[in-house]
């Protein structure tokens, strides 16, 4: 019996001091894009800083706004901005705009086959491929052969960012096929000759990233890490977190700040995404 | 009278045994597995209620996904009465009464944001969560024609499920033509016909099939069958309605195979014995006697088949291509309902109209499963009423 109860009076101190070490923690939850750059920040950040916690989650960019409105995350990680109506949730919800720090550029390239003779294409041929207007690959230089579309989930910020720059919010082909990630994308598109799709710039072998024209007329770019952050080659975005601003100090400031400062943004580069150009940075 | 026995050898309390008869220990068992039982049937029945609840603003026609709303300035703040505020914000007069004028004066200077996001389109007025748009073709601004359109993120969402439902049964029916032939088939043999030296082998390597992870199973069909499949019938789209539901009757033989075989050999041997008394092959009595006999329960194992294929998430996911084509084509990439769920509701914005349509579906899809599993015991206790000679 007395065993037992010294157990119990254990596990209660050891309780204690799980709370008591909660004071340091940060919870990030949010985007899948930006899940692995998160954890990366965070295991370098607490190398340098052992006594801060952080813990960093997936889940979706909506999942982390729905977190950051129940209060059960302090920072959301999100690939797209945020919404009106998400918006509409955290004020109802504490009252303030949640505050936007851009973090860091990513890059989306457009893949095809390797055997594919296409090299470039304009961002209104990429348009009309996407909604389903061009349907073959003779229509802008290529084989006589249909074209096969290889799209991301509607889920992904990836998807929403490409709808919204490149098709210019009008809706995708309904024979697009919709692919679990990137890596999906470039295995079925290195598989298919007549395939295209779209995805992040780090991956891919088997396939080809096109070199993309802004109009008709002008010089047509490789995306590479000069030409995304210096804005020549036409599809980037930015990655975001998105903090209460109630929360916004101590622990959680600092750490915003080192993400933004120029440590923080040597690991970008590690993961495979662009860092902020310097203006952008703290 | 036992009756009366009965009642003196138990007292009041929950039936509690006197005497010799008492046994605390089992009596407390008793009712503990009682208790767990009744928490699984609560269970299924909260789980019902839970996604009704979310899909109920969808069910009710409440949900209002229309992109252009009237917008009152945030100047006129202090001109509106409380319930008026409180219908316009979406929020409920005692939260209106307990939220700062700050965060009303936000709340407003945001729904203006939102009217000036909202698209120049003649659909922007539109509802798009109502029935009419949920089930029948629409012609949006774009479109060459009136469509069945899947589209849930766009400037103007767009929430047909028809191309969903047609997804759905067009995977489950390829799934089933090419899983029930092959598990009964394996079932009679293995049951009736296979010498038993073959029988210990075949019968734990179906069984087998049933311990392959869904996952593992909709990557092979991605990476191995879609192309093998691809190869051999040189149809155009490498992802499609046909490799989901192949790689899906992979899943399902075993299910079919297992209880078919069950009800095949519990038919009594006297049955067979009897027709190869008078003179019938092994075969005969395989084909005309036992498997009619155990007719119910080949059906039982066809509709349970049919209910794992309808509710079969990651294989689809991974295999069909995911494309919300309306078209009753086996070749064209396709779209399934469970596929869109699980792809969907990560990043819907809880509580809209995205996401009451998400919960509508799954539903919908308990519905379909529900019924046919209903059904299925009706039919099966149709047959063995039949079978045992009571009509």
């Amino acid at each position: 019996m007395k065993k037992i109860f010294t157990q119990f009076n254990l596990a209660l101190a050891a309780l204690a001091v799980a709370t008591a070490a909660h004071a340091g923690n940060i919870t990030v939850k949010g985007s899948d894009t930006l899940v692995i750059l998160a954890q990366k920040w965070a295991e370098v950040y607490a190398r340098k800083n052992p006594e801060t916690k952080i813990q960093v989650t997936g889940g979706g960019s909506g999942i982390g706004f729905a977190a950051l409105q129940n209060r059960t995350t302090d920072l959301a990680n999100a690939s797209r901005k945020i919404r009106v109506k998400e918006i509409e949730s955290c004020v109802k919800a504490f009252g303030k705009r949640p505050t936007e720090y851009k973090v860091a550029l990513d890059g989306l390239s457009v893949y095809v086959n390797d055997a594919n003779p296409v090299q470039n294409l304009s961002l209104e041929q990429l348009e009309g491929i996407f909604t389903g207007r061009i349907k073959n690959w003779n229509q802008i230089g290529g084989n006589d052969a249909p074209i096969t579309i290889y799209s991301r989930e509607n889920s992904s910020g990836t998807y929403e960012f490409f709808k919204e720059h490149v098709l210019k919010g009008r809706d995708f082909a309904a024979t697009a096929q919709t692919l679990q990630g990137t890596a999906q994308v470039i295995q079925n598109v290195a598989k298919e000759k007549n395939g295209i799709g779209y995805g992040g710039g780090a991956y891919g072998s088997g396939v080809k990233h096109l070199k993309i024209k802004k109009d008709a007329n002008s010089p047509a770019v490789e995306p590479t890490e000069e030409s995304v952050v210096n804005g020549t080659y036409p599809i980037w975005r930015y990655l975001f977190i998105y903090v209460n601003p109630a929360l916004d100090k101590d622990e959680v400031a600092s750490y915003l700040t080192w993400i933004r400062s120029d440590d923080g943004q040597n690991v970008v580069k590690d993961v495979g995404y662009y860092p902020l150009p310097a203006n952008l940075r703290k | 009278m036992p009756q009366s026995q009965q009642s003196k050898r138990s007292i009041g309390w929950l039936g509690l045994h006197r005497g010799h008869k008492a046994r605390p220990l089992e009596w407390v068992t008793e009712k503990f597995i009682f208790l767990v039982s009744l928490s699984v049937i609560v269970t299924v029945f909260l789980i019902f209620v839970f996604v009704l609840r979310e899909a109920l603003p969808i069910f009710l026609g409440t949900a209002n996904s229309s992109a252009v709303r009237p917008v009152i300035p945030p100047d006129q703040l202090d001109e509106l009465s409380p319930e008026r505020l409180a219908s316009y914000l979406g929020l409920s007069k005692k939260e209106v009464a307990e939220t700062d004028r700050e965060t009303l004066q936000l709340l407003m200077e945001l729904k203006v944001e939102a009217a000036a996001e909202a698209p120049d389109d003649k659909d922007a007025k539109v509802n798009t969560t109502g029935w009419r748009y949920i089930l029948f073709p629409y012609q949006w601004t774009g479109y060459d024609k009136a469509r069945f359109i899947w589209q849930p993120i766009s400037q103007i969402p767009k929430y047909n499920i028809i191309p969903l439902l047609v997804g759905s049964l067009k995977v489950t029916l390829v799934s089933l033509l090419f899983a029930v032939p092959l598990a009964l088939g394996a079932a009679v043999y293995v049951s009736q016909l296979a010498p038993p030296k073959w029988k210990e082998v075949i019968k734990p390597a179906i069984e087998l099939l049933s311990g392959i992870p869904s996952v593992v199973l909709g990557f092979f069909a991605l990476v191995v069958m879609a192309s093998f499949l691809q190869w051999l019938f040189g149809y155009e789209s490498r992802l499609n309605a046909f490799v989901a539901g192949a790689a899906l009757g992979l899943a399902i033989i075993p299910v079919v195979f297992s209880i078919a075989e069950d009800a095949l050999t519990s038919v009594p041997q006297s049955y067979i014995q009897a027709a190869l008394a008078l003179g019938s092959t092994r075969w005969q009595a395989a084909w005309k006697i036992v498997l009619p006999a155990a007719l119910p329960g080949v059906f039982a194992a066809v509709v349970l088949g049919f209910g794992r294929a309808v509710g079969e998430t990651m294989i689809v996911l991974m295999a069909s291509g995911n494309a919300s084509i309306m078209s009753w084509d086996v070749f064209d990439s396709t779209r399934t309902i469970t596929a869109t769920i699980a792809a969907e509701l990560a990043e819907a914005v809880f509580g809209g109209h995205h996401y009451g349509i998400l919960f509508m579906i799954g539903t919908l899809l308990f519905v379909v499963t529900f019924v046919s599993n209903l059904a299925g015991g009706f039919v099966m206790q149709h047959l063995k009423g039949r079978l045992e000679g009571k009509k």
